[in-house]
C-alpha cells in the first residue's frame, strides 16, 4: 500500500485526476518541497504517470523539486515594485547571497525567490522574510533586516 | 425566509450592543498591506498597554479602508464619540495615543488623520471628517462600503449590514427576473474584458448540459493590482453572497473560488467565512429552507499568470496544465468537465448583492451609459496617496491621479493602466474618462483595475522590458505568436537598454508587436505586446534616447548613464559616504562630494540618504574624463 503518511492524506481525495495540485499543494505545504517520493505515490494513487505530474508540477511556479533553506526570502518584483527600485533590492540579495532566484545557499540557511506580486503595492517596494512582509524596503533597511539572521 | 428574519435580528442585536458598548473600541486594519507597515506589532502594543492601563476596550481586526499610505490605521471608540482614526501608527505610539483617548478622554489632533462623526466634532477638534480626506471625498463607495469598517471573520457584522438581503430577495423571483435585474444595471465584466454579466448569465442558464458550475476567478495574477485580495479580506461575505445569487439564477449546485496562493490571508478569511455560512445555514442544502442547495470549494492557484484566463483556469482546476483552448466553445456552454459554467471576477460577484439589493436601475444610474456602476482601482507608484479606491466608470485619469492620489513628488510622466496586458498612458490622456472603451481606443485597457502611476524617475524603455520578461516567463508556451514573440520583443528591448540598440529595433518591435496582436491564442498573447506598442508610440523620444544618444534619460538602464554629483547642491553632509558599499564617494566635511564611477555600483543607496537631491544621473563620460574624475586630485 502506499507508504507512511501518503495514506491518511489520500484518504480525504476521490482520486480523480482534479485533485493533482490539491496534493502536490498539501505535500509542498507538509514537507517544503515535492519530493521523487512523494511524486511516485501521487502518481499511484491517481493512476497516472510521474512524467505526467512532473509536467503540470513544472508549470506552476509554486512548485519546487528542492529542499528549501531554513530561512525564506522573498523579493517582490511586481509592477509597483519595480518602478519603487524592487530590482535594487534584489540584486543586493543575489550579491550577498551569491545565488539566483529559485536557489538555496550552500549552508542551506537561505533561500530566495523573485515573485511577481506579493499584492502589497501601495507598500511598495515589499520584501517578505520568513512570511512577514517588509513595507518600504531600501537596500540599507534590507541589509540592516539580513544582519539579524547572520 | 423567517430563518433569515431571525438571523438578522440576532446579528443586529449584537451589532448595536457592540456600538452601544460602554467599553472603548478599538479597529485595527489588519489586512496584508496594514500587516506589511507593522499592524501586528501594533496589535501586540495595543494589548501590552490595554494591560497596563487595565482598560476593558475591545480590539477588533478590521480590512483594508482603503488609504494603504496611513497604514497601519488605528481608530478608537469611545463610548457615545465618534471613531477617531490614527494613521502610521507604530508601537511606540501606541501607548500615547491611548493614554489619551482611554484615561484622559481626549483625542490627539496632531496625530489623528480623521474622524467618524459630524461636522460638530471637527469644529469642536479640529480633526476633518475621515472620508473628507483629499483621498476620500471624490470617491463613491459602492463595493468596498463594508470594507474597514466590520470584522471580516464576523458573519453577523455582515449581516447587520444588509448581508444576504441580496440573495434573500433573490429567492423570492424566478432565476429569469435575476437575470435580467443583472442585465438592468449594465454592470460589465470586472476582470476587464467588460462582457455583459447579464447575458453570460442569460447564456449559461440556457445552455444545455447538467449539472452547471459556477468558478470565482480570485487569480488576481496582475502585479501591480490587489483590488480582489483587498475584497476577500475585508468583506469576503459579499463576493460569497454574490456567488448563491449567481448560482440560483443559473441553476448550479455547486461553485469554487480560483484563489491565488500568494494571498494567505485571503485564503484564511475565505475559508473561515464559508465555514460561517455553513453554520448559519446559509451554504449546503436546502438554503434557509428554500429548496435550493449549493456548496463552494476553495481551489488554490498554483503561481501562474496565464491562469486569470478562463479557459486555463478551468484546465488548471481539472489538474491540468493551465493552458488555454481556442473559443468557442465558451466555458458558458463547455467548461468545467465540458459542463456549463459561469465564470466571473471576484468584484463581479462582490457588486452583485448590492445590485440585487438596490435595484439594477440604481446601479445603472452610476457611471456612464454603457459602462455602468463604480470600479474599485488599485492606486499605486509614485502619487502621494497610495492605495485602494472605487470611482463611478467615467471618472477621468486627471481626476484619480490628482485628487484621488493627491498627484506625484517628482513631475508626473506616465500613468499604467491594465496590468501586463495595458499600456503606458501619457499627460495627453489625463482628460479621458476612464472606461472599457476609452482606455482601448488610447493603446491600454481599463483591465482589472490596477492604476501605477509613473513619474520622470521611471524609465518607460525599462518598463517595457519588465512587462515583456514578465510575458514572457508567463506564457504558456502552447502558442508560437506568444511564445517567440515574447522572446524577441525581450531581447530586442534588452539590446536598446543595455546600450547596443540601433535604429531599425524599433521597426522590429512595432512588426513582431501588430503578429502577435493579430495571431496569438489568447488575450494574454494578443495583448502581451501593449507595453511596447503604447509606449512605442506616446513615449518614442526615450527609445531614440536609448539608441541615439545612448542616454537613459531617468537613470534607471544601468548601462546608459553614471552618477555625479551635483557641486552646487551638495552641501557636504557626508551622509553618503558611510552607506555607499563600493567606497566610491569622497569629500571633506563641508565641501561637495564626489563619485568615483569606475566604482559606483549604482546601487542608489546614496541617493536614499541624500535629503539634497544632489546625486543626478548623467549621460556616460568618455574614457579619458572617466580617469580624470577617478584620480581625485583637486
Amino acid at each position: 500500500m502506499y507508504k507512511d503518511g501518503y495514506k491518511s492524506v489520500f484518504e480525504n481525495y476521490s482520486g480523480a485526476q482534479d485533485n493533482l495540485i490539491s496534493l502536490l499543494q498539501h505535500f509542498q505545504k507538509q514537507s517544503g518541497y515535492i519530493s521523487q517520493e512523494c511524486v511516485q505515490e501521487v502518481a499511484r494513487f491517481l493512476k497516472i504517470s510521474e512524467n505526467h505530474i512532473y509536467g503540470v508540477a513544472s508549470f506552476y511556479s509554486q512548485f519546487t523539486f528542492q529542499k528549501p533553506g531554513k530561512n525564506h526570502i522573498k523579493v517582490c518584483l511586481g509592477t509597483a515594485c519595480h518602478v519603487q527600485d524592487g530590482q535594487l533590492l534584489a540584486n543586493e540579495i543575489r550579491d550577498l547571497l551569491g545565488i539566483q532566484s529559485g536557489q538555496v545557499t550552500a549552508d542551506g540557511f537561505f533561500d530566495y525567490q523573485e515573485v511577481a506580486c506579493l499584492g502589497c503595492c501601495a507598500q511598495a517596494p515589499v520584501v517578505e522574510i520568513n512570511g512577514q512582509i517588509y513595507a518600504r524596503m531600501t537596500t540599507t533597511k534590507l541589509m540592516k533586516k539580513l544582519s539579524e539572521y547572520e | 425566509m423567517s430563518n433569515y428574519e431571525t438571523l438578522r435580528r440576532e446579528a443586529g442585536a449584537r451589532w448595536d450592543a457592540l456600538n452601544s458598548s460602554q467599553s472603548p473600541l478599538i479597529y485595527l486594519g489588519t489586512a496584508s498591506c496594514g500587516r506589511a507597515a507593522g499592524a501586528m506589532q501594533v496589535l501586540e502594543a495595543i494589548r501590552t498597554t490595554l494591560e497596563e492601563l487595565g482598560s476593558d476596550a475591545q480590539v477588533i481586526q478590521v480590512g483594508c479602508i482603503g488609504p494603504c499610505y496611513l497604514e497601519p490605521l488605528m481608530d478608537i471608540r469611545l463610548s457615545g464619540r465618534p471613531r477617531v482614526s490614527y494613521g502610521k501608527v507604530t508601537p511606540q505610539k501606541v501607548p500615547r495615543i491611548l493614554q489619551s483617548m482611554l484615561v484622559e478622554g481626549e483625542p490627539l489632533p496632531k496625530l489623528a488623520v480623521g474622524h467618524f462623526g459630524d461636522e460638530a466634532f471637527t469644529d469642536q477638534t479640529g480633526i476633518p471628517r475621515f472620508f473628507d480626506l483629499p483621498m476620500l471625498r471624490p470617491q463613491v463607495r459602492v463595493i468596498l462600503k463594508n470594507c474597514g469598517l466590520i470584522d471580516p471573520e464576523d458573519i453577523d457584522h455582515y449581516l447587520a449590514h444588509d448581508g444576504y438581503q441580496g440573495f434573500v430577495k433573490a429567492l423570492s423571483m424566478q432565476p429569469e427576473a435575476i437575470i435580467a435585474e443583472v442585465q438592468a444595471s449594465g454592470l460589465r465584466g470586472r476582470g476587464g474584458a467588460g462582457f455583459v454579466t447579464g447575458k453570460k448569465w442569460e447564456i449559461c442558464r440556457g445552455a444545455t448540459g447538467s449539472p452547471k458550475v459556477l468558478i470565482c476567478n480570485a487569480d488576481e495574477g496582475d502585479p501591480g493590482a490587489f483590488m480582489n485580495r483587498s475584497l476577500l479580506e475585508g468583506d469576503p461575505h459579499a463576493v460569497l453572497e454574490g456567488m448563491l445569487i449567481g448560482g440560483y439564477a443559473i441553476g448550479a449546485s455547486h461553485g469554487y473560488v480560483y484563489i491565488r496562493a500568494e494571498y494567505p490571508l485571503a485564503v484564511v478569511r475565505l475559508r473561515h467565512a464559508i465555514a460561517q455560512m455553513r453554520e448559519k445555514g446559509l451554504l449546503g442544502e436546502n438554503i434557509l429552507g428554500s429548496g435550493f442547495s449549493f456548496d463552494i470549494t476553495i481551489q488554490e492557484g498554483a503561481g501562474a499568470f496565464v491562469c486569470g484566463e478562463e479557459t486555463a483556469l478551468i484546465a488548471s482546476l481539472e489538474g491540468k496544465r493551465g493552458m488555454p483552448r481556442p473559443r468557442p466553445p465558451y466555458p458558458s456552454d463547455k467548461g468545467f468537465h465540458n459542463l456549463p459554467t459561469l465564470i466571473n471576477n471576484t468584484e463581479t460577484f462582490g457588486t452583485i448583492p448590492h445590485i440585487l439589493r438596490n435595484g439594477g436601475e440604481w446601479f445603472n444610474r452610476l457611471g456612464t451609459p454603457g459602462n455602468a456602476g463604480t470600479k474599485t482601482f488599485s492606486l499605486v507608484g509614485k502619487v502621494r496617496y497610495t492605495g485602494l479606491i472605487e470611482v463611478p466608470l467615467g471618472t477621468t485619469l486627471r481626476e484619480i491621479v490628482f485628487e484621488v492620489g493627491g498627484g506625484t513628488e517628482k513631475p508626473f510622466k506616465a500613468v499604467q493602466t491594465g496590468g501586463p496586458l495595458g499600456g503606458c498612458l501619457s499627460a495627453e490622456h489625463l482628460d479621458t474618462p476612464v472606461n472599457y472603451e476609452s482606455m482601448q481606443q488610447c493603446g491600454s485597457i481599463m483591465g482589472s483595475g490596477g492604476l501605477i502611476v509613473l513619474d520622470e524617475s521611471t524609465c518607460l524603455v525599462d518598463l517595457a522590458h519588465y512587462f515583456l520578461s514578465f510575458a514572457q516567463n508567463e506564457s504558456c508556451g502552447k502558442c508560437t505568436p506568444c511564445r517567440i514573440g515574447t522572446r524577441v520583443l525581450v531581447e530586442t528591448l534588452e539590446k536598446i537598454i543595455h546600450g547596443q540598440g540601433e535604429p531599425h529595433d524599433l521597426e522590429v518591435l512595432s512588426n513582431v508587436s501588430d503578429t502577435m496582436r493579430n495571431t496569438a491564442l489568447c488575450a494574454a498573447g494578443q495583448a502581451a505586446p501593449n507595453p511596447v506598442l503604447s509606449t512605442l508610440k506616446y513615449f518614442r523620444s526615450e527609445y531614440h534616447a536609448h539608441i541615439h544618444d545612448k542616454f537613459c534619460p531617468a537613470a534607471v538602464c544601468k548601462d546608459l548613464f553614471e552618477y555625479r554629483i551635483d557641486a552646487e547642491k551638495c552641501t557636504g553632509c557626508g551622509r553618503c559616504i558611510p552607506v555607499c558599499r563600493s567606497e566610491a564617494i569622497r569629500g571633506e566635511k563641508l565641501q561637495p562630494h564626489e563619485i568615483d564611477v569606475t566604482k559606483c555600483a549604482k546601487c542608489r543607496a546614496c541617493i536614499e540618504v541624500c535629503n539634497f537631491d544632489a546625486i543626478q544621473g548623467v549621460p556616460v563620460s568618455s574614457t579619458v574624463e572617466r580617469l580624470d574624475v577617478g584620480t581625485f586630485t583637486r
